[in-house]
């Protein structure tokens, strides 16, 4: 019964083609190192290698973005000599497993991405997405990762300024843990980890290196593999797959790398993250166009006997490259010392071979010392950027016709619809509260808001009165039924969110959530994805600046809805006054702002809401995108907001975007905030009541007919809907609900789901 | 030589415990009933270069009330680690 | 005027209390934990954070620090000490203020405002305010339930050492107390943080109150 073992590069992912690449790359069979590198540099993790040529659609360009894709993260220009740092990634299998662990690391490692550019930290989102709170499994995710992520980024001091929260059946077994990073600096500081100049030392800082999360190739042992750098002794205890995360390591990390910079000692930096020191020295040695030789014998290790592949691709957290020139290592030190961070010399910068065609090629060598045995040695581009691109199979699911004619609107909704409005109201604040949202003093629209407001102000930042706008969304429902359409309104919601703070979209950053690539029902959901997006970005002239995908995200052989995560960032050009939010006035006109209707034969679709798929209802026909209406909506609200937060005076006090669980649902949030009543009155239809399509904002003015002009001046629609007072919130004949009831459902509606205290 | 040592850190009696409180809530849902007086700690083990065990001990119980603990509000006490 | 905001490793809110400070027109700079004298400082603040990681406990390690004996002199020659969130975690552990601070009784981290109710204006923090005035100030702390025991707790009502409260208990601090002083007063420490309420923009200025009374003239030796 015993089978022949599976050959080695198999074993490290790598199919027989790869391996003949590999072999014509370096004109000689790899070692079993050498092929440990391949295997884990040219994942899909590391490599993109099913997704890369569909991002290409993907519009990057802009007169104010200084870093595009492909660097650690997005750059742009915010104005006033600050540059902005911007990235998004997941976190999805690691917090499947360990959820405290899994959400703090990925904290950790978006934080290194963006202080690598140079960058002080200054916001995280966490857009988060977990199966339905009735399983218990579920309850113990969403702890264990709003822990981890609190734990972490608290003591690290970047406060958790927004996110999002969604549940849906799809995540059950696997969860989705996005994170998001914006930071700061002086435009002129902006760097880049590139290894330049012969004879400079590559030098890591931080942890020690342990076998946390040697993924991939831990499946050597299993297949087998023994000789000389092989692993005869692991066994499954010596080889934790799950990292564990050190904010106070990382904090002293982050000050020190930020003053290496400010000191001018360094000439790049590079975080080390998935695939841990040889994605980092073949990354900088591939961008510097040199050789780099690692010693792994200087690399400090937490654990006896490991091997030198161990040593290459562990994912030991708070760990960072730096390239520094050799007269200035004393300094490096020195400084290193007084924030106790670990500073040692790993890497050579060396000049480039020569091969057969007379090129200059950069190897990265791993040898025992510096003058010691080569353990391995192959060209750094060809592990960093030379990774086989697939174009794999795409096709359009069958189901989807018979899904799309399986409309929610045919279901009536009659009478009073007050029990359907409560089961929508979800008050995230058990989770954010969690969450330090408020050191650096910038933060002036918080967590649970349509957008975060910042102030863009920082440690060693020049003065600025100008302030940052941050949403993340995504709405997997609309993208299951229709990826292409789903997305570019995915991008719209975002833009409306970011209005409603008063700003103007400037980068826009993906995290592309979606299943098994190998499956081409979800290569054709991540194909018109992109394509959606790119559609949306350019109708809005946001450039994408980065991006992230996550793939292979599976319940139990089924593949997750869509969920491609939108972060967008934007910019209030004066911020010396807070934005109006929810908090409406008695008295006050409600005004629903914007194209009432949706385009298309529905005028209210239903499909993809949150109140159809709380009735199990999945199918129907989402809105169309159409973008020239909705562009100039968010330009007159985000117009009609910022005049206040530069300070002037408005008859506008109140603004609030339709997003999801409709209409109803943004008149209820805007009561239960307030404490205060409206009456409205009669929609057009009860599907008015929760349809979700974005372009639509519930604003309030103490001066209707002023509103009204400049409304008209902008050529933008707007009607008075109702009064706000009371202490009802009253919808035509659908909704009378008392506000102090409605207020107490939403605030407790997650602890109770979660089974905890408030 | 060098000696094991487990120094257990308590909450002093008197002092309100609210991770005992919650464990102790949530073992009836579990099946695990007639647990009470649940109180939580810590506990640090260490190896100790000593002329003797009981030195060991000694120095670990002045380590544990100088720094492992706050006296205010928690008791700590030294035990041999050695296995056996 | 010149205030110092000590920096232990681990410590954020450093630069919040620096600009907080500077924000009133007053002087004030970074000390490093390893300073073994705080001279030249007419206050001291020890500023939030995680100093050391909260490693052990919060405040445990930080105590031990060099710049803490410089601080622990200061005090006893009535140089005004201020600790907020950490700070104040420090100050109990290293003794210059009594009782400790445990883990919030619902276990999780809060940060959120909170209405605080001014006790005692006999300190140097609260000397600017009125006797019941109420303060919009946010918390932010795991580990902020203040603990003594009842003689402690006895000794600190009868010397007026409570100078804030909570009007609803967040996080089940002994008898809602956010803030207590030394009996001299010139040491206070709170868990709510001041320098996080110094702007409207930023959602209340009621810190204010507090910290232009700890950066008026020095109180002198008592």
């Amino acid at each position: 019964m015993t089978q022949a073992p599976e050959p080695l590069h198999r074993a490290l992912g790598l199919n027989d083609e790869e391996l003949e690449q590999i072999v014509a790359v370096l004109n000689r069979e790899p070692n079993p190192l050498e092929l440990a590198l391949y295997g884990v540099m040219w994942s899909e993790h590391c490599s993109y290698k099913s997704s890369r040529i569909h991002l290409r659609r993907l519009p990057s360009d802009g007169a104010h973005v200084l870093v595009g894709p492909g660097e650690n993260a997005g750059v742009i220009d915010a104005g006033d000599g600050i540059a902005v740092a911007i990235r998004i990634e997941s976190h999805n299998h690691p917090s499947a497993i360990e959820p405290y662990q899994g959400a703090a690391t990925g904290v950790g490692g978006i934080l290194r991405d963006v202080f690598t550019m140079g960058a002080r930290p200054l916001a995280l989102m966490d857009p988060l997405f977990f199966g339905e709170l009735d399983d218990a499994r579920q309850r113990w995710l969403v702890e264990g990762v709003v822990a981890g992520i609190s734990g972490y980024g608290n003591s690290v001091g970047v406060p958790t300024v927004g996110g999002e929260l969604t549940f849906d059946e799809c995540y059950a077994s696997n969860p989705l843990v996005n994170v998001l990073c914006c930071g700061a600096l002086p435009r002129e500081r902006l760097v880049l980890g590139v290894a330049s100049g012969v004879g400079n030392l590559a030098v890591l800082l931080g942890s020690s290196t342990g076998r946390d999360g040697i993924g991939g190739v831990s499946v050597l042992a299993s297949a087998g593999f023994s000789g000389e750098d092989g692993a005869e002794s692991l066994d499954d205890a010596k080889r934790p797959s799950v990292q564990v995360g050190d904010p106070y390591e990382e904090k002293r990390l982050i000050e020190a790398c930020l003053e290496l910079l400010d000191r001018g000692l360094v000439l790049g930096i590079q975080d080390l993250g998935g695939a841990g020191l040889i994605c980092a020295t073949c990354e900088t040695a591939a961008r510097g166009g040199v050789g780099m030789d690692v010693d792994i014998t200087a690399v400090p290790l937490r654990e006896a006997g490991m091997q030198p592949y161990e040593i290459m691709t562990s994912e030991s957290q708070e760990r960072m490259l730096a390239i520094i020139k050799p007269q200035n290592w004393d300094d490096v030190a020195r400084l290193c010392a007084k924030w106790e961070v670990r500073a040692s010399i790993v890497g050579h910068v060396v000049e480039p071979s020569i091969d057969a065609h007379g090129n200059a090629v950069g190897m990265l060598r791993v040898r025992r010392g510096f003058d010691g045995e080569i353990l391995g040695e192959v060209p750094a581009r060809s592990l960093a950027d030379e990774a086989p691109l697939y174009d794999r199979p795409r096709l359009r699911p069958s189901s989807l016709d018979a899904m799309r004619l399986d409309e929610p609107t045919s279901e009536e909704l009659r009478g009073l619809a007050n029990e359907q409005l409560l089961e929508l109201l979800i008050d995230p604040a058990w989770v954010y509260r969690q969450y330090d949202s408020q050191l650096f003093l910038n933060t002036v629209v918080g967590p649970g808001r349509d957008a975060s407001l910042l102030r863009l102000a920082g440690p060693g930042l020049p003065a600025s009165n100008r302030g940052i706008a941050l949403s993340t969304d995504s709405n997997p429902r609309w993208c299951a039924l229709d990826p292409r359409v789903g997305t570019a309104l995915s991008v719209a919601e975002s833009i409306a969110n970011l209005a409603c703070v008063g700003a103007s979209p400037k980068a826009l950053v993906n995290c592309l959530n979606f299943g098994n690539p190998e499956h081409p029902e979800v290569m054709w959901q991540l194909s018109e994805s992109i394509d959606g997006m790119a559609e949306a970005c350019r109708a809005f002239e946001v450039p994408v600046v980065g991006g992230n995908v996550s793939l292979y995200n599976e319940s139990g052989g089924n593949d997750i809805d869509p969920t491609p995560v939108v972060g967008l960032l934007g910019v209030v050009d004066s911020l010396l006054a807070p934005p109006p939010g929810w908090n409406w006035t008695s008295g006050d006109a409600v005004m629903l702002v914007g194209v009432r209707h949706a385009g298309g034969a529905n005028p209210f679709p239903l499909a993809g809401t949150r109140w159809a798929t709380q009735r199990g209802r999945r199918g129907g026909t989402i809105a169309p995108f159409e973008p020239r209406a909705l562009k100039e909506t968010f330009a007159f609200v985000a117009r009609e907001i910022s005049v206040i937060c530069a300070g002037a005076p408005s008859d506008v006090t109140a603004v609030h975007d339709v997003g999801s669980g409709g209409l109803a649902t943004a008149l209820a949030e805007m009561a239960s905030e307030t404490g205060l009543g409206a009456q409205v009155l009669e929609l057009e239809s009860h599907a008015e009541l929760f349809a979700e399509f974005p372009g639509r904002f519930v604003m309030t003015t103490n001066d209707v007919e002023g509103f009204i002009a400049r409304a008209a001046r902008a050529g933008v629609a707007v009607e008075m809907v109702g009064t706000v007072g009371g202490t009802a919130l009253a919808i035509g004949s659908s909704i009378d609900l008392d506000v102090t009831q409605l207020s107490a459902r939403r605030r407790h509606a997650l602890a109770d789901a979660l089974h905890t205290a408030l | 030589m060098n000696y094991p040592v487990i120094v257990d850190v308590t909450l002093r009696h008197g002092i309100a415990d609210p991770e005992g409180a919650t464990i102790e809530r949530a073992l009836p849902a579990l099946g695990f009933t007639g647990v009470t007086n649940m109180r939580a700690g810590k506990s640090f083990r260490m190896d100790i270069d000593a002329e003797s065990e009981s030195a060991a001990l000694e120095k670990a119980a002045a380590l544990a009330q100088r720094l492992l603990s706050n006296p205010v509000i928690e008791n700590a006490s030294a035990r041999s680690g050695a296995k056996g | 005027m010149k205030i110092g905001v000590v920096v232990f490793p681990g410590s954020n809110c450093e630069y919040d209390a620096l600009n907080a400070v500077q924000s009133l027109g007053v002087e004030a700079e970074f000390i490093w934990h390893t300073n073994t004298d705080v001279e030249g400082f007419d206050g001291v603040i020890l500023p939030g954070g995680f100093a050391h990681g909260d490693y052990l406990r919060p405040g445990a390690i930080a105590r031990f620090s060099p710049v803490m004996e410089a601080v622990a002199r200061f005090a006893s020659s009535g140089g005004a000490v201020l600790g907020i969130c950490n700070g104040f975690q420090v100050l109990t552990e290293a003794g210059l203020l009594p009782g400790a601070l445990q883990k919030n009784a619902g276990l999780t981290f809060l940060c959120q405002p909170t209405t605080l109710v001014v006790e005692s204006t006999a300190s140097v923090l609260t000397r600017g305010a009125t006797k019941g005035q109420e303060l919009v100030v946010p918390i932010n702390h795991f580990s902020g339930a203040y603990t003594c025991d009842d003689a402690t707790l006895a000794s600190l009502e009868a010397n007026d050492q409570i100078v804030l409260r909570y009007t609803q208990n967040p996080n089940g601090s002994r008898d809602d107390i956010a803030g207590v002083r030394n009996v001299e007063g010139n040491v206070v420490g709170l868990m709510p943080h001041p320098e996080r309420a110094m702007s409207t923009l930023l959602g209340s200025a009621d810190g204010r109150v507090l910290l232009e009374g700890f950066v008026r003239a020095p109180v002198g030796a008592h």
